[in-house]
């Protein structure tokens, strides 16, 4: 079994931990003559292939690296543009990495808002009474299970209630509070 | 083990049939909104599936489940969606909703000329016949349990 990330959600929805444990990511790197079969489109700031799929390379994979060197989101690593310099027949033959496209930490910020919304939603539309939200969702590439403490609302606890009452019963009649102290 | 209610939608977004056999909790909002409030969460299900998933998908996402009750969902590559809550002893049901596509919904009012599509399904023949389907599944008990 492998855990590929885990995401801690504060009650706000707002991401406060996230760990990346093991990525396999299909990536396939191929040598490229001019023109390029591939149709490249720029798409959240990153290059990624809109049509002409073929080999291992899939429509939605994003270009990773070009001859070798990471590219960073739609530049090259040394600042060019990457849909220009492949559009350049003077650059060829060129190696381009693609594969899936990884997320950035925005993304996963966001993606972590989705979730928290959607768990509600799955609450709501629940057929029976007294459902959670979701507890595990089911894809065909992987399995994502969810675990919500009870420390939701700010300290509910009966218990710490319970003490800071007598606490501040026991107080009172001392007369550690009394007026003038 | 029980079948709670089913859903199916066009790519559209349209509710085009609603039934339920066993339901302990409406939803607290008129039915035109729960139908888009569903059709919405599936839309950024899928969406948010997409992104998260480490490896390319083929069939997408297939299911959820919490506490009390389990989602089971089958997209056809022309966006209709069929979408079944049932309790949580159920297994995968993929091949079921898929006869609810091609055997029922397709056959009896895809080629149907009177029935229009894009629409809620008005056939007395699709109703009855989903119904005592779903009602012959081996895992919808008469008495909900």
């Amino acid at each position: 079994m492998a855990i590929f990330s885990v995401y801690v959600v504060n009650k706000a929805g707002g991401l406060i931990y996230q760990l990346d444990s093991y990525a396999p990511r299909a990536e396939a790197e191929k040598t490229f003559s001019y023109p390029l079969d591939l149709l490249l489109k720029l798409h959240d700031e990153r290059v990624l292939v809109a049509f002409g799929q073929r080999y291992s390379i899939r429509v939605g994979h994003a270009v990773l690296a070009i001859n070798g060197m990471d590219v960073n989101g739609r530049y090259t690593a040394d600042g060019k543009e990457v849909l220009e310099y492949l559009g350049n027949p003077a650059n060829y033959p060129v190696s381009i990495r693609f594969g899936r496209p990884r997320l950035t930490s925005n993304e996963k910020l966001m993606l972590a808002s989705m979730f928290h919304s959607l768990f509600a939603i799955g609450s709501q539309l629940s057929p029976e009474q007294g459902s959670s939200g979701i507890e595990m969702l089911e894809t065909d590439t992987f399995k994502l299970h969810c675990y919500q403490t009870l420390t939701e609302m700010p300290i509910r606890c009966e218990l710490f209630d319970q003490n800071l009452k007598l606490a501040l019963e026991v107080a009172e009649k001392a007369g550690t509070f009394g007026p003038g102290s | 083990m029980t079948v709670h209610n089913l859903y199916l939608f066009d790519r559209n977004g349209v509710c085009l049939y609603y039934s339920e056999w066993h339901r302990k909790k409406q939803a607290g909002i008129p039915k035109e909104e729960e139908y888009k409030l569903m059709y919405g969460m599936l839309f950024s299900i899928r969406s948010f599936v997409s992104k998260m998933s480490p490896l390319d998908m083929k069939d997408g996402f297939l299911a959820f489940q919490t506490s009390r009750y389990k989602l089971h969902y089958y997209e056809t590559p022309t966006g209709i969606k069929v979408v079944m809550n049932t309790d949580l002893g159920v297994g995968p049901i993929r091949d079921v909703l898929h006869h609810i596509y091609s055997a029922l919904y397709v056959e009896l009012v895809v080629k149907n000329p009177l029935c229009p599509l894009g629409q809620t399904v008005q056939s007395e023949l699709f109703r009855s016949r989903l119904d005592s389907y779903v009602r012959s599944l081996p895992f919808f008990s008469a008495r909900a349990g």
